[in-house]
């Protein structure tokens, strides 16, 4: 971690907000790796695609939200879960496909959701959260509330037509919502520059009218100021704004295993992994004197232990009984 | 109660004045639907009675109307939004199908989408391919929606209320030949129960299971075959998803003869799933192969000539009973 990236990051900040980041990134972190572990030694049916990597974006979007603001996610949906406050019992039951899970085990990963706490909903379907989080945003202005709604989707997402429809409709309405980017640099296999002309996405805010910026999505208190500003407008009635986070995943595109084909060189993927997330906001901590690296690491000792406890609450769920595969298919 | 005769669209029309003044939460969202009222006239002086936070109109984005009143479902309004042509699916049906649809199953029941979408599907008007399919079978083949069809002016009133109240996305397809036919419609507001089918005429010797427009031509018919001494008992689902079976298994069981008739494609049509439904349930009672009438395998025709000889009418439901009764 470099010196200049640690003052960099560290300008005018709270040592709760730094405890704070950091808390939501080692919990999003410690659950990834340890679903992945399970899913890929057969332990929990269905595939994974992890977040690590990309903590910074969902920790800092996430700390300037409330429980009332409303999100939608992408098929990578675990890590906006647990930073808006998804527990990670209910967490794990769903990825085990328990009766106690989050959805009942009729869901797993890609539909993990926590109502209660805005969290609309993982989506198997690119780009599909952004209109419903258009949507969750219009119910906010109908209703008069200042609460805000925001969609996350990645690069490939920013290419899909929803994308374009609800980008459009959010500005003309002038709806409270964030429109953010996690531009990890691949379509699941395929780069960037081979699906897209420009290197900037926040480059296409201008066409709907809004403001759009750029944030190093691999610094969470980066990430945070510019979300800030961006609710602000929207809980003001200033309408949505584009925030592209540039930032990595760690692992490929679905599970922890190894890639499959060589599409990132293991140099590009080192090299991100020295500007991680988390260990910046430790570097951060600890030179301006909010905590020590032994309370760092009794951080990350207790959310393992979180992980463990949620592990066993979920194995010890039952099944879904056969006899209601009906159930919720209708509101009666 | 007091009725008077309202066309089919006026009807229709006076139920959404009537929801809304009700529920303050319900609002309308659309292409062309506030200024101009729809391009049908659904919509017509919603803008000026409940005002542009409530009714208002939106860009040409098919998925964004949809995925707007998903969103503002799942968070507890009571979204109407309209899909100008039937055919417009095509653009949105990420929306309809993997999203409104399965969002309160697949999120094990935490959200209920009580979201309602109003289109306009059928033939007759020289709109061609693209403007006048008639796609019930594939929303009904998605488990989580509702699909209502209206076949008259008291059930276009009727079930967009129903549709509009209930906690489910309901698609609510007006037949666009059907909206200038008149009906009894009373003043005030009252709903018809989404999946129960309505015995239009009664009958003895033929059960005609008639889907939208082909309810009235199915009542010319049996005017026809009257004449004849044949009687047909004239069946409208209203409703083909929830499907109401009971009602047309007893009936069949009383005539022993069953013909399906539909303007969609015939093939793979909601015919096809209720032609099954009435062997499984009424096969030791049946006189005859159950018939069933629908569309050439073909896009829709522009060509008046050509889309006349298309769309089923009288002429061949009464063609086709009078097959069914030579037989046993």
């Amino acid at each position: 971690m470099s010196e200049a990236a640690v003052q960099d990051a560290a300008l005018e900040v709270e040592a709760d907000v730094v405890l704070d980041l950091h808390r939501r990134m080692v919990r999003i972190r410690l659950f990834e790796e340890n679903a992945g572990k399970l899913a890929e030694s057969g332990t929990m049916p269905g595939f994974l695609h992890l977040y690590v990597g990309q903590e910074a974006v969902a920790a800092g979007v996430m700390s300037v939200l409330r429980d009332e603001d409303q999100i939608t996610s992408t098929h990578r949906g675990h890590g906006h879960a647990v930073a808006k406050g998804a527990e990670f019992r209910p967490m794990f039951a769903e990825l085990y496909g328990r009766t106690t899970g989050y959805c009942m085990g009729r869901g797993g990963s890609m539909h993990i959701n926590d109502l209660s706490r805005g969290m609309l909903g993982a989506n198997g379907i690119v780009g599909a959260g952004i209109p419903i989080a258009v949507g969750a945003a219009f119910a906010s202005k109908y209703r008069g509330e200042d609460t805000v709604a925001a969609a996350f989707f990645g690069d490939g997402g920013s290419n899909i037509g929803a994308f374009h429809e609800a980008a459009n409709m959010a500005a003309v309405m002038t709806l409270p919502v964030l429109l953010v980017c996690e531009n990890n640099g691949y379509a699941e296999f395929t780069p960037q520059a081979e699906h897209m002309k420009i290197e900037n996405i926040d480059d296409r805010a201008a066409s709907y009218g809004m403001p759009g910026v750029v944030v190093d999505g691999m610094d969470a208190l980066a990430v945070r100021a510019v979300a800030l500003e961006a609710v602000e407008r929207a809980r003001a009635g200033g309408g949505p704004t584009l925030i592209e986070a540039k930032t990595y995943r760690y692992f490929d595109h679905q599970g922890i295993k190894g890639m499959r084909i060589a599409y990132r060189s293991p140099e590009e993927v080192e090299a991100w992994k020295e500007r991680d997330a988390i260990k910046l906001m430790e570097a951060v901590g600890v030179a301006r004197g909010f905590a020590t690296a032994e309370f760092f690491a009794g951080v990350w000792d207790e959310v393992l232990a979180d992980v463990k406890d949620a592990i066993e609450f979920a194995e010890a769920s039952p099944h879904p009984d056969p006899a209601d595969i009906l159930l919720n298919v209708y509101t009666d | 109660m007091s009725s008077r005769t309202l066309t089919y669209v006026k009807a229709f029309n006076e139920g959404m004045h009537q929801l809304m003044a009700e529920d303050p939460d319900i609002f309308l969202a659309g292409e062309d639907v506030a200024g101009y009222g729809g391009v049908f006239h659904m919509f017509d002086g919603l803008l000026d009675a409940f005002g542009a936070r409530r009714v208002f109109d939106t860009p040409i984005s098919e998925q964004a109307i949809i995925g707007l009143g998903t969103g503002a479902a799942a968070r507890g309004l009571r979204p109407v939004v309209d899909l100008m042509f039937m055919d417009f699916l095509g653009v949105c049906m990420d929306q309809v199908a993997n999203q409104a649809a399965k969002m309160k199953y697949m999120y094990g029941g935490t959200v209920s989408v009580p979201l309602t979408i109003t289109t306009a599907g059928g033939a007759g008007l020289s709109s061609a391919a693209q403007h006048s399919q008639s796609l019930e079978a594939w929303l009904a083949h998605i488990p989580g929606l509702k699909v209502v069809m209206p076949a008259s002016a008291y059930d276009a009133k009727g079930l967009i209320v129903s549709a509009v109240r209930d906690n489910n996305p309901v698609v609510v397809v007006l037949n666009k030949k059907l909206l200038g036919a008149k009906g009894e419609v009373p003043e005030e507001l009252y709903s018809v129960p989404i999946g129960q089918a309505n015995v239009v005429r009664s009958g003895t010797h033929v059960t005609v299971v008639a889907i939208g427009r082909m309810v009235p031509e199915s009542l010319k018919a049996a005017d026809i075959l009257a004449e004849d001494g044949i009687s047909l008992e004239v069946i409208d689902p209203r409703s083909v998803s929830p499907f109401d079976t009971g009602t047309l298994v007893a009936s069949v069981r009383r005539t022993h003869r069953a013909l399906v008739v539909h303007e969609a494609v015939q093939f793979g049509g909601i015919g096809a799933e209720i032609t099954a439904q009435i062997q499984d349930e009424a096969f030791d009672y049946l006189d005859a192969p159950i018939l069933r009438i629908g569309a050439p395998y073909s896009p829709v025709p522009f060509s008046p000539v050509l889309e006349a000889a298309y769309v089923p009418d009288a002429a061949r439901i009464v063609e086709g009973v009078r097959r069914l009764v030579k037989r046993g």
